[in-house]
């Protein structure tokens, strides 16, 4: 092993059935460093994990850890965790229905006997440390989803580990929970801990990581330390190709919109059982928007309302200047409205259905009970948009969820593309995505409001929003507090928003 | 689904412990191979399970007897309830304990219906009309179960062990405790031989009910859209599909199924026994289900998978009936031979043979090199 390293992976494969995910991998965290973890979607990033973590067995390669002599056999997480590799996972894989500090000790207790009112304890001595704002008696549901994963970094820390993964722990928290988690990634850093970082958010890789490793098609690209490594090259070595850039169709298309005409979609004094305040929201044809404010501000509330997946209270929608009744989401498809939703995995794919039945199933039941597809055009549809995405699947016969992420999240976009919607709604289509795909998606949502459709864009990443939205509508606690378009529509101006004093 | 089924097609080159790898993941291998396993071991034990004769009732009509005959005629209940119950496991993620009891509740019902209040033996409506009221009071039972089910939220095995506990007292109670018999010959008809034909006639209904089944998923979307709630519920209704709807109508469709079982069982003896009618049957319709290799859990089915299923046990019942198992001690029998075929049909079991035909696979031409 090398000179202060705690884990070394040598020459890891890992097969599955048509696919190498991937193919002899070389990866070396030392102690208190960050590393960084880099790649597209289907990259390997994921699998390498899980090899390391002993959730799939790896096909070929050695793992070494310090203070083990010889290579390690991982062969269940328990192993894992028993040698001092803990992880917490992109989807939170705690047990909703159980206490805080049920979660934080479940599968670590000694001996037959819990002792409960230690291990509550304990587990408010852990919480108050990291400033997790949960009591450890409470059920774990009744968090939300940020303080539910910082429950699952408080439990990894709790262990003692000498490794912490971290898979894309900052995808459902917002910059101060994201500011805090780092705090505690650099006083875990001080103690020597080796922390492996896996995001998309370059910001953060640049934040907080020594070390960057480049994975791309299941293969080692490179190890490279932060200092020498500029953004733009990273992202090239990531993707293998040059960035399109984006801005510059962005100009193209804003002139197309006619604000003065009928708007394609009206909503006044919408309110649903989410909770949100009565809100107005207009879209035109050829129009990009966005809501944009903090976690739980209720942006998503807002377009679940529009779409009739909560139940409105109050309020009327108007599409082209009528009236219209929009109870349950199938009404709003009917009415050409297309909504992808912010939770993938709950919300969006069919898990154990095909990736072709995923694709086709909106335009399905558009069509109605007793009018299926037939195979060969189903089959036609999800070649098409597989083609058109570049949907990385085997056969349209697979199973969605054995697809990655980001190719799951194309899955999703391609079944509302294929329902030819005049107004879609996109809630954060790029979380837990990689760089090339977001761009892809931001492009496609341009293409899309030069093709006259309009498109309301939500993304955590203010970046993106700027990239995309003429017009963002700014919320906070579940209330719209501002809109910005033309020259207010930049960082400073939304952060403004946010914190505080009306945009008027 | 059925199509679901279909072996796609692949290089020639394959090697033959790939192909055994291949077949193993097959949702319909551990059906077909629990069926030949029990026809080899009849062969091998009394070739003469399989002879199949043309004898003459007392009626002196020609009819076919056998073992396989009697396998078909005696599966044919438990085949139209493993539809249902497939649908019903496929879109709530849970079962129905309660169709034995509605059984005795839709015979009970025909024969009301037939015998009219005073218990009379001559028929006092057409069958047809009966068979209707029947279908039409089953499916509302069928109804009350998906209300609980699938409005209320309420468990399947708790919400249907309502009837499974109720259902027996309330077919005694339609026909007032009493035990009608009705001796016009036509009505046993449908559960045993219409004169003439020598093939049982349970044979035909559910041969009906399976093309009627295979026709519904090919020319409809329940088969898309029952699996896409058992999945995923929530995702579903946000492609604007009714989860609610879809696990009621599963319990309807389950309703319908409980009324065409409950006419044969009633026909085979002209009479009804409210306590023994169609009992555990439930219980076997739910292993059809499941050695047919569908997620007790919901999600994706296979139709086909399940009928065979049905068969199978039937098969095995008959089996153990011919070689003089008594019937008191006949289900622990069957438990055996379940356990087998359940834990053969585990996914971890499953993984455990597909990793050994590897490592034989790969031991091989290690070999041929030494």
């Amino acid at each position: 092993m090398q000179e202060g390293a705690v884990l070394e992976l040598r020459g890891i494969s890992k097969f599955f059935p048509g696919v190498k995910a991937l193919q002899n991998v070389d990866f070396t965290l030392r102690a208190g460093e960050v590393h960084a973890l880099m790649g597209e979607n289907g990259a390997g990033k994921s699998t390498l994990i899980k090899c390391l973590t002993g959730v799939y067995p790896k096909d070929e390669g050695e793992i070494y850890m310090a203070g083990h002599d010889k290579a390690v056999n991982i062969r269940s997480p328990q192993d894992a965790q028993n040698i001092g590799i803990s992880t917490v996972y992109q989807e939170i894989t705690l047990c909703p229905n159980l206490t805080v500090a049920e979660n934080m000790y479940i599968g670590r207790t000694k001996g037959s006997v819990t002792h409960w009112k230690q291990m509550n304890r304990g587990a408010e001595k852990i919480l108050s440390e990291l400033g997790i704002p949960a009591a450890p008696g409470q059920q774990l549901s009744s968090c939300s989803i940020a303080v539910q994963q910082m429950v699952a970094i408080a439990r990894a820390v709790d262990m003692d580990c000498k490794v912490l993964i971290l898979d894309e722990p900052t995808s459902s928290l917002d910059e101060s929970e994201v500011a805090k988690l780092f705090n505690l990634m650099r006083d875990l850093k001080a103690r020597g801990v080796g922390i492996i970082f896996v995001t998309h958010f370059l910001d953060q890789v640049y934040e907080i990581s020594d070390r960057i490793t480049v994975l791309r098609d299941g293969q080692l690209v490179g190890e490279y330390v932060i200092e020498d490594m500029p953004r733009v090259q990273l992202v090239s070595k990531m993707l293998g190709k040059e960035l399109g850039d984006i801005s510059g169709i962005k100009e193209q298309s804003d002139a197309s919109v006619d604000m003065g005409s009928v708007p394609v979609l009206e909503a006044e004094q919408l309110a649903s059982t989410a909770g949100i305040k009565p809100f107005d929201f207009s879209i035109h044809k050829g129009e990009v928007n966005g809501f944009t404010g903090l976690l739980g501000s209720g942006r998503s509330e807002c377009v679940r309302a529009i779409f009739g997946a909560d139940r409105t209270v109050g309020g009327t929608i108007k599409m082209n200047g009528k009236p219209v009744k929009i109870r349950k989401p199938l009404d709003a498809m009917k009415n050409g409205i297309g909504y992808l939703p912010e939770d993938r995995k709950l919300d969006g794919i069919v898990g154990d259905l095909s990736v072709r039945d995923n694709i086709i199933l909106a335009l399905q039941v558009m069509k109605g009970f007793f009018k299926p597809f037939s195979r060969a055009q189903a089959e036609a549809f999800a070649d098409e948009y597989i083609k058109l995405l570049e949907i990385k699947t085997a056969s349209s016969d697979t199973p969605i969820n054995s697809l990655s992420g980001g190719n799951q999240q194309k899955c999703i976009v391609a079944r509302w593309l294929l329902t030819n919607p005049v107004y879609l709604i996109l809630d954060e289509p790029t979380r837990g995505i990689d760089v090339g795909t977001k761009t892809e998606i931001q492009k496609l949502v341009l293409q899309l409001a030069g093709e006259g459709k309009s498109v309301t864009f939500i993304s955590s990443e203010t970046d993106e929003m700027l990239n995309t939205c003429s017009r963002l509508v700014v919320m906070r606690d579940r209330k719209v507090v501002g809109e910005l378009k033309g020259a207010d529509l930049n960082q400073d101006m939304i952060m403004a928003t946010i914190a505080g004093g009306e945009a008027q | 689904m059925s199509t679901e089924t279909k072996t796609p097609v692949r290089k020639e080159s394959r090697s033959v412990g790939e192909m055994l790898k291949g077949l193993v993941r097959q949702q319909m291998f551990i059906p077909v191979a629990a069926l030949l396993a029990l026809v080899l071991f009849n062969l091998i034990a009394d070739p003469s399970f399989f002879a199949i004769k043309l004898g003459t009732n007392s009626a002196g009509d020609p009819v076919l007897t056998g073992y396989l005959i009697t396998i078909l005629d005696n599966a044919s209940e438990l085949v139209i309830l493993a539809i249902g119950m497939t649908l019903v496991t496929a879109a709530s993620g849970g079962q129905d304990i309660s169709v034995g009891a509605t059984i005795a509740i839709a015979g009970s019902v025909m024969l009301r219906v037939l015998c009219g209040a005073n218990a009379s033996s001559t028929m006092q409506a057409p069958i047809w009309v009966a068979f209707l009221i029947c279908c039409v009071v089953s499916m509302l039972f069928g109804a009350f179960n998906g209300v609980l089910v699938a409005y209320l939220k309420i468990q399947p095995m708790v919400a249907t062990l309502i009837l499974f506990t109720a259902g027996r007292s309330i077919a005694a109670w339609i026909n007032n405790n009493q035990l009608p018999i009705i001796s016009d010959p036509v009505f046993s008809y449908a559960g045993t031989f219409i004169p003439g034909c020598p093939v049982p006639t349970p044979i035909f209904i559910a041969i009906a009910c399976v093309a009627v089944i295979f026709l519904v998923l090919k020319f409809t979307n329940l088969g898309l859209y029952t699996q896409a709630v058992g999945i995923n519920a929530q995702s579903s209704r946000l492609n604007g599909i009714n989860p609610e709807k879809i696990k009621f109508l599963a319990y309807v469709i389950l309703g319908l199924c409980v009324a065409v079982a409950g006419y044969i069982k009633v026909s085979r003896f002209s009479t009804i026994n409210y306590s023994v009618v169609a009992k555990d049957i439930e219980m076997d319709a739910i292993l059809a289900v499941a050695l047919g290799g569908n997620a007790l859990g919901g999600g994706k089915f296979n139709m086909a998978a399940s009928i065979l299923g049905a068969y199978v046990i039937q098969f095995l019942t008959t089996t153990l009936f011919k070689f003089n198992v008594n019937s008191s001690a006949l289900p622990a029998y069957k438990a055996v031979v379940v356990i087998i075929l359940v834990v053969m049909s585990a996914p971890a079991v499953k993984a455990k043979l597909g990793s050994l035909r590897k490592k034989n696979g790969s031991a091989k031409p290690a070999k041929e090199a030494a």
